[in-house]
């Protein structure tokens, strides 16, 4: 592998737009070079910012470095400019699962099986992180919404809303502990009324989330159903990505939860 | 138009997927600076960007988690990135479905740091 990396470096300095700085970037990965690795794959991505085999390089290393945050912001790009790369699919399930997140690892690693079938190690994880699944979605879901029992977090974070803002279910505190539900519910209806009628004016057609990264936390609004708004508080350490991901996966329980309800 | 504000729009402009960028006062969303497609109405986004932004504003003030850095509107056929800026400016992306959030989010925050 070591006359692997100077040929590779040889070529890369002899001429910086080649490609090969994917598999040179890799291969230092696999030694440890971290530092090094980094090097290679920012060049890399400097030269090619809409390639997705570098975003997935970067975020790898990134991985490998324990920034995990910017791993996922890194492979959830690669998703966005390739959503079927079975590498990303997969360091996004791992980090779903290294996050607890077991049905959301499972989903993210069955579909990097789907995309490289013939991967027996990704096979045996996905067997591994299946039995570790918790029982059916709809009991699973329904703790989600049950914030107004005794917070297993210091302040409640999680807000269902219906279309005139008046809270149905979760329960929202400021970071002081005072419940401000009924207060920011009409704002909320307010603004995913605003949300709608700027993604219907500018041909966006339906809106389908907004997610606002503030000082002291992250925020996602999302819509469950046409007559309902989700709201969810998350702290920074959340990346703004998982965050619509987490929310996403809390308005399908949403739903289900109204859908039981009628 | 300054050619400053300018500048700073076009690392914005050439994202995958972009389709204006613009700089927008806050207050009553009016164009200061703007980069746009032709078919892009850059008063139409102007406004509708800046209404969204003082409604999210409000909402991140009632919840007691400081002030909005970065907001994303997703719709189906793709997004609209805001990042308030100093002097009471709002720095506006408006993208297709293609755009990568992480990219639009960097770019910016990286533009609203040069505005400071």
């Amino acid at each position: 592998m070591i006359d692997d990396i100077r040929a590779w470096t040889a070529e890369l300095a002899a001429d910086p737009s080649s490609l090969i700085f994917l598999r040179l970037g890799e291969a230092l990965r696999r030694r440890s070079q971290i530092e090094a690795a980094l090097k290679v794959a920012v060049a890399g991505l400097t030269r090619y910012p809409h390639l997705p085999d570098a975003h997935d390089l970067y975020a790898r290393i990134l991985s490998d470095a324990g920034d995990l945050e910017r791993a996922f912001d890194e492979w959830d790009m690669t998703l966005r400019l390739a959503p079927t790369h079975a590498g990303a699919l997969k360091g996004i399930g791992f980090l779903y699962f290294r996050a607890g997140e077991n049905e959301l690892a499972v989903q993210h690693l069955e579909a990097a099986l789907q995309e490289t079938p013939e991967d027996e190690g990704l096979a045996q994880a996905v067997e591994r992180v299946r039995d570790l699944l918790q029982p059916p979605p709809l009991e699973a879901a329904e703790p989600e919404l049950e914030a107004s029992a005794p917070a297993p977090t210091p302040e409640d974070r999680v807000l269902l809303v219906d279309a005139g803002g008046l809270p149905i279910r979760g329960r929202l505190s400021d970071p002081t502990g005072v419940e401000i539900g009924e207060r920011i519910g009409a704002l909320l209806a307010g603004t995913a009324r605003e949300a709608a009628r700027a993604a219907g004016l500018l041909g966006l057609g339906e809106w389908q989330g907004l997610l606002i990264e503030c000082t002291q936390a992250n925020l996602c609004l999302v819509k469950p159903t046409p007559e309902s708004f989700l709201f969810e508080v998350q702290d920074l350490d959340v990346p703004i990505g998982q965050l619509g991901l987490r929310a996403e996966r809390t308005a399908r329980a949403a739903r289900r939860w109204l859908e039981a309800m009628r | 138009m300054s050619r400053t504000y300018l500048t700073l729009l076009d690392p914005l402009t050439r994202l995958v997927g972009a389709r204006g960028a613009m700089i927008v006062s806050a207050e009553d969303g009016l164009v200061v600076a703007e980069f746009l497609m032709e078919n892009v109405k850059g008063s139409a986004l102007a406004a509708l960007a800046a209404s969204l932004a003082n409604r999210v504003a409000r909402v991140v003030e009632t919840s007691g988690r400081g002030a909005p850095r970065f907001m994303q509107l997703q719709a189906k056929g793709g997004s609209v990135f805001v990042a308030p800026a100093p002097a009471d400016l709002i720095l506006v992306l408006f993208t297709g479905p293609e755009t990568a959030a992480g990219a639009a989010r960097l770019e910016m925050l990286q533009a609203v740091e040069r505005m400071g």
